[in-house]
């Protein structure tokens, strides 16, 4: 117990509070065939330099929204987003996406794929080659340099994309749900391996994801959203001992944790399921 | 281990169509000494066989080859770098797409070969003739196809794109080409197949020469087994650029 709490002590010593991204009252209404549609509304919150912050919320609250505008791909929005003080207006080089889907380039190795931000930056061969190995190995894949993604499962397919997308040393790694397609317990294996490359590389994190295990498991705090239109209901501090391993998801404090963000998103989760059910019972009438 | 594997699998595999075919000539052969089909229409694969080696020296079938082997070139040639360029346009700009698609598919399907005679009135009784009546017959499943590749790329792929900024070309050239390159390549096959059944068509109907010239001499003195060995060749055509558009889609997508 000591022990954690030196280790916490430690942490929040050296935790800097510089923030690198801020947002500011942002919303999203998309045109909808039944009319415009809230997606997310008055969102605000900012993310300090080396935090894991986590945006957790039910389907339908406009996660994907704030991961797309944040990312620079969602141009038009009302509000402010702002990367080191700039505001947004596309992507950004200061951050660096993971998608939900498989995004490796099939036609591409391994090496390939994650020297490909390397590439369009306009960096020698040799040198981009060895930048390349260094991020593969980082996501545990040395050995694969020379596989084409069809030749790897689902779990080693993400490190890839993860891998390219730290090679372009983003300021910000933002990512959406990254292992939505994967099972629990390469999903739980994979975070591990998250955690310690956040922690190796301090790298600042904007997780997106429905996963209150993977929320509780990686991050510093978690942001819950409400139902559309998505807005912040909670912002909970995860006091939980760093480095973490999966391990800790055995922990009373961790299921403290679950309990407690479970606790604020079944009532939007409900909400959700309602508002689907009503609306599948209107669309079928 | 697994690369021996899968030679060993795809030599078995073309050791199975090659018995296949073996057995299905076999099978034609009793048919029609059986007396099943008539032997007026469809002459004895035997005597196709025997009839290769007449074919190749009266016929000089070298030449006829080498010359339908090049018209089906200059043809593919066209139809590759305008096929692709104008799937490109169709794709980049959505009205034209709009107003083109439908006819471009109807193109498809009409017997452009029948039209010869337009084509010898602009184009004379040359190779060009042959080879722009080859080059239109081609030209609609590699418009579409490429239309279909680039239309169908994964939009999370032109996303990774997009978050790295990458500009127009880059997009095109490092991410929408290469995603595209396997439906491309399809519709190349299809460009091949409906070229070389028109040149060979249009070579037939004008004695101009290749290989339907040959045919059509041959069929003009009812030498059945001369007309099916000279067909012969004209899969063979077909069958060398089939191995050469693979090799090359091999070579741009080694992973295929």
């Amino acid at each position: 117990m000591a022990q954690q709490d030196a280790t916490r002590l430690t942490r929040l010593a050296a935790a800097p509070t510089e923030r690198v991204l801020e947002i500011d009252n942002l919303a999203k209404q998309f045109d909808t065939p039944e009319g415009p549609l809230k997606a997310v509304d008055d969102v605000s919150f900012a993310v300090r330099r080396g935090e894991f912050l986590s945006v957790i919320g039910p389907s339908g609250c406009g996660k994907s929204t704030v991961f797309n505008i944040i990312g620079g791909l969602q141009a038009e929005f009302e509000g402010r987003v702002t990367i080191q003080g700039q505001p947004i207006s596309g992507p950004h080089k200061s951050i660096g996406m993971v998608f939900q889907e498989e995004s490796t380039f099939p036609w591409r190795t391994v090496l390939d794929n994650v020297c490909f931000p390397l590439e369009i930056a306009g960096m020698a061969k040799a040198k981009r080659h060895d930048k390349a190995r260094h991020f593969i190995a980082l996501v545990g894949l040395a050995g694969f340099e020379n596989r084409y993604p069809a030749e790897l499962s689902g779990g080693m397919r993400q490190r890839v994309a993860i891998a390219r997308t730290l090679a372009s040393e983003p300021t910000i790694l933002l990512m959406d749900e990254p292992f939505a397609s994967l099972d629990e317990q390469t999903r739980l294996l994979l975070g591990d391996k998250v955690l310690q490359i956040q922690q190796q590389l301090s790298q600042t994190t904007l997780l997106i994801t429905h996963n209150i295990t993977e929320a509780v498991q990686l991050s510093d705090r978690i942001l819950v959203m409400t139902f559309r239109p998505g807005r912040v209901k909670r912002i909970v501090e995860i006091d939980l001992p760093r480095p973490r391993t999966s391990e800790i998801v055995s922990s009373t404090a961790f299921g403290r944790y679950v309990a407690e963000i479970w606790g604020d998103l079944r009532e939007e989760a409900t909400r959700g399921m309602q508002e689907s059910e009503a609306s599948a019972r209107g669309g079928k009438g | 281990m697994a690369t021996q594997h899968s030679t060993q699998s795809s030599w078995a595999a073309a050791l199975f169509g090659f018995a296949v075919l073996v057995a299905a000539t076999c099978v034609v052969e009793w048919m029609l000494r059986l007396g099943l089909l008539n032997r007026y229409i469809v002459p004895l694969p035997s005597e196709v066989m025997l009839s290769l080696p007449r074919i190749v020296i009266e016929e000089k079938i070298a030449g006829a080859f080498a010359t339908t082997f090049l018209e089906c070139f200059y043809a593919m040639l066209l139809v590759t770098v305008v096929g692709i360029l104008t799937g490109i346009l169709l794709y980049r700009f959505t009205a034209l797409r709009a107003a083109t698609e439908t006819w471009v598919a109807a193109a498809a399907s009409a017997p452009i070969v029948l039209a010869y005679p337009l084509f010898l009135v602009v184009f004379g009784r040359t190779m060009t003739t042959i080879v722009m009546i080859g080059f239109i017959a081609g030209l609609p499943p590699v418009i579409l196809k490429t239309l279909e590749g680039l239309a169908g790329t994964r939009r999370v792929l032109v996303d990774v794109g997009r978050s790295l900024k990458l500009g127009a070309w880059q997009m095109f050239a490092k991410i929408l080409l290469p995603a595209a390159l396997p439906t491309v390549f399809v519709g190349l096959r299809l460009g091949l197949i409906f070229c070389l059944i028109n040149i060979v068509g249009v070579e037939f109907l004008i004695n101009y020469g290749g290989l339907g010239q040959v045919i059509n001499d041959r069929a003009e003195r009812y030498d059945l087994a001369g007309t099916y060995a000279a067909i012969g060749f004209v899969i063979l055509t077909s069958v060398l650029f089939f191995i050469v558009t693979e090799r090359i889609e091999r070579w741009l997508r080694p992973q295929t």
